[in-house]
């Protein structure tokens, strides 16, 4: 039984969840200004691309810093946290059909992370907070960027509280009954996760600020390092866990899927609370005053048993999609199901290209120059920037764009505009964040290094530059950052103009993105329990993709190994 | 389904397809972890992070001294168009070496033997610092505060770029710097 005031609440006509009008409000109301941002950080995004494409090198120095921190903050921390927050939002009440705990709670969280927000865009603009996104000490800005970065923080833990609180009444209230769903538990690790991090965040910052007004000491440089590192990887992990949750959210939705095993991917999502905590080590790999039996520990145990848990991810949710496919009666040889899933809708087809980007690339590289000596010939190049658009770019991102267009339809009960366009979008985008991620990575195995505007060193009193295929690969990172742009713009043109102006859809549901064919496929396959329990066991395609992920993987860790082997000695 | 509380006894071992595949990516997490103790007690390149706490004035005073007493020769640059000279100093084999990292030059060259290992200090007298080395790759962070002692052999010869690959304000681009192997 619900919770519901009866007033401040409607059912949904396609998924017959009840939707809180509160809770649909904030969704609604991060949800746009999450798109704000993103827009900020896109138009960022392809003045840096074409920066750093030596052919065309667009904004001179100056800018090309400044914009590179607006571009960090807006997309890693601002389009990122607003949309986690409306994702938490709807996790804690429809899913658990409740109501939302607090709305005035709600509106403070809201308040202060949009003040916050564009205090430090700004103060950004104004060139007073030329720092980069990690403000590394004694590099100062003005008290004011410090102040906002704060305030986003404080708000998105208020945010993170009324999830936990709201999660609280449902139970106390009976309105589902066992356990919570996946996708919920999903949520909630990352919820966990973010309590520890913006802890961090507050640890960092606060000093941090108080020294930028002239009232305490510079903080330590390796200090703070080391703890600004707990909020910036361990927030990585709340993105890994939220895009994982909306993995298996619109893996149902678009399919019909149910996991295999609920208890493995429960227990994978417990792994990255337990294991993740440490992880802030692999930025600091390089660094002095930490020990290598301190690196060594750090990396092998907790990211290695995170690892797991992508991996184990990586194929619980491929393996649910094939058993409901063969369920469906997809059956023939070890692909049709895969050949004859629903590629034509954005939601799928996001999921998808999100899953193999993210594992392939963004996975691959990020453990292999997270290992304690091959950061050698990683640290600060652009193979770090390679790697994180692949997770947090071609990874989170792609799969928050595949939730859109359901949250669009379903919470903003709009009807999208020009559905071929929002059709071809995922493959667009998909591929221009690719290409760019291959030559960022490549250019950095060269030695380019990252936040840096000029690979000529123009000026310099001793020369440096790179040879012909680093310029090849940064031109491939301008060409796949130029396509990249071009398909986040066609997102957020679509989305808007959607919100705004779509046709509404109140009165109907959502009129799907499938045949009705398909739909009623989902509809049927839900009711095969025999079915269901005869392929859950055998998943043949899955396992031949993983064993290409494996290989890959393993090839590209000792080629890794074998040209650190061939650098200088140091200890 | 995944947005639906589970029916109830869904709490199992994995079995079949997912069961062999939890195994195999846990061995493979295994054998990564196990690479890295096993390189740093028998690879040749590790960062130990071996550093010592020092003030940044004493470790420029440090620097300063090292030049006078081991300088080679000069090196004459230009700088956004003022000729500079830059002292080439020769690190002793097995002695210590330093360099200091300071917005926005490596100071001084360093003149090193191939196959020789030295103590090289490096730190920085104002920001944070990332050295750079070209064009082999190799990566270290340089804090200010902190003595980053890399114990260092060249293997190869020739002239070697340092640059800078941690953000230090306005002309972190055209920081940069050289080592000399012969
Ligand atoms: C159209 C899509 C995008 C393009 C073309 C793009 C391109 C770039 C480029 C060229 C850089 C500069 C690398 C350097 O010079 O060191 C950069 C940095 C960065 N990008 Fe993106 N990006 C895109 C989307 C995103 C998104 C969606 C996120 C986060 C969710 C993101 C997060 C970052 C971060 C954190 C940095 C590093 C900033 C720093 O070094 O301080 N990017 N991006
Ligand atoms: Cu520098
Ligand atoms: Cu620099």
């Amino acid at each position: 039984m619900g919770n519901f005031d009866p007033q401040r609440v409607r059912t949904c006509k396609t998924t017959g969840l009840n939707v809180c009008l509160d809770a649909q409000f904030f969704i609604k109301a991060n949800a746009v200004f999450a798109v704000v941002f993103l827009l900020v950080g896109a138009i960022a995004a392809i003045l840096l691309a074409l920066t750093r494409w030596p052919a065309v090198h667009l904004l001179n120095d100056v800018w090309y810093y400044r914009i590179l921190t607006l571009h960090g903050l807006n997309m890693l921390i601002f389009w990122i946290l607003f949309m986690e927050v409306a994702i938490l939002y709807f996790a804690c009440t429809s899913l658990l059909n409740s109501r939302l705990a607090a709305p005035k709670v709600a509106w403070a969280s809201f308040l202060m992370m949009l003040i916050g927000a564009i205090m430090v865009d700004v103060i950004i603009l104004m060139g007073k907070g030329d720092v980069l996104m990690t403000s590394y000490v004694p590099l100062r800005g003005h008290p004011l960027f410090y102040l906002g970065i704060i305030l986003v923080a404080v708000g998105t833990l208020t945010a993170v509280i009324l999830f936990f609180a709201t999660i609280y009444i449902a139970r106390r209230d009976k309105t589902y009954e066992g356990s919570m769903p996946l996708v919920t538990f999903g949520a909630l690790a990352a919820a966990i996760i973010a309590t520890v991090t913006l802890l961090h965040g507050a640890v960092v910052m606060i000093p941090t600020f108080t020294w930028s007004l002239g009232l305490t000491p510079t903080p330590d440089a390796g200090w703070y390092r080391l703890i600004w590192w707990g909020l910036g990887h361990m927030s990585q992990q709340v993105n890994v866990c939220a895009m994982v949750a909306v993995w298996y959210f619109l893996a149902t939705l678009t399919t019909g899927a149910k996991p295999v095993n609920e208890t493995v991917s429960r227990v994978a999502f417990v792994l990255y609370i337990l294991f993740i905590n440490l992880a802030s080590a692999h930025h600091l790999l390089v660094d002095p005053g930490l020990g290598a039996s301190w690196k060594i520990w750090n990396t092998s145990y907790a990211m290695y048993l995170a690892v797991l848990a992508s991996l184990i991810h990586g194929f619980t949710i491929p393996a649910s999609i094939e058993v409901i496919q063969r369920v469906k009666g997809f059956t023939r040889g070890i692909f049709n199901w895969l050949t004859s899933a629903p590629w034509s809708d954005p939601g799928f087809s996001s999921v998808v290209l999100s899953m193999i980007i993210f594992g392939f690339i963004g996975g691959i590289t990020g453990v292999t120059i997270g290992t304690e000596q091959i950061n050698i010939i990683a640290h600060n190049t652009l193979r770090v920037p390679g790697h994180f658009h692949a997770t947090v770019v071609g990874g989170t991102t792609l799969a928050f764009m595949g939730l859109a267009y359901y949250v669009v339809p379903l919470i903003f009960q709009r009807e999208f505009f020009m559905k071929w366009l929002a059709r071809i979008q995922p493959y667009i985008f998909a591929g221009g964040i690719t290409l760019m991620s291959i030559g960022m990575s490549f250019a950095g195995s060269n030695g380019v290094p990252r936040r840096h505007w000029d690979v000529e060193f123009t000026g310099a009193g001793i020369g440096a530059g790179f040879d012909a295929g680093a310029h090849f690969m940064l031109g491939l990172m301008g060409i796949g950052g130029t396509i990249a742009f071009i398909g986040m713009l066609i997102f957020i043109l679509l989305t808007v103009a959607t919100v705004f102006f779509g046709r509404s859809n109140a009165e109907t549901g959502m009129v799907s993105w499938q045949s009705a064919d398909r739909m009623k496929m989902i509809s049927d396959a839900a009711g095969k329990e025999a079915e269901f329990e005869v392929e859950k066991h055998k998943t043949p395609g899955t396992l031949v993709l993983v064993s290409v992920l494996l290989v890959s993987f393993v090839v590209y860790y000792f080629a890794n190994w074998k040209a650190l082997a061939e650098v200088w000695w140091v200890r | 389904m995944s947005i639906q509380a589970p029916a109830k006894g869904w709490f199992g071992p994995p079995v079949g397809a997912e069961k062999l595949w939890i195994g195999v990516a846990l061995i493979w997490c295994i054998i990564m972890s196990l690479a890295m103790p096993y390189y740093h007690f028998k690879g040749k390149q590790n960062s130990t992070g071996e550093s010592y706490a020092v003030e940044p004035a004493r470790f420029v005073d440090r620097v300063n001294r090292f030049v006078e007493t081991n300088q080679v020769g000069e090196e004459v640059v230009t700088v956004s168009g003022i000729e500079k000279k830059i002292p080439i100093v020769e690190g002793v084999p097995g002695g210590d070496v330093y360099l200091l990292g300071r917005t926005w030059e490596w100071y001084p060259i360093l003149k090193l033997k191939k196959g020789q290992t030295y103590r090289v200090h490096i730190s920085s007298a104002d920001l944070q610092h990332g050295f750079s080395l070209l064009p082999m790759n190799m990566n270290f962070q340089i804090l200010p505060g902190y003595d980053h002692v890399l114990t260092l052999t060249p293997t190869s010869s020739g002239e070697f770029q340092i640059i800078c690959n941690e953000f230090c304000g306005i002309g972190h681009h055209i920081m940069t710097g050289k080592i000399i192997v012969e």
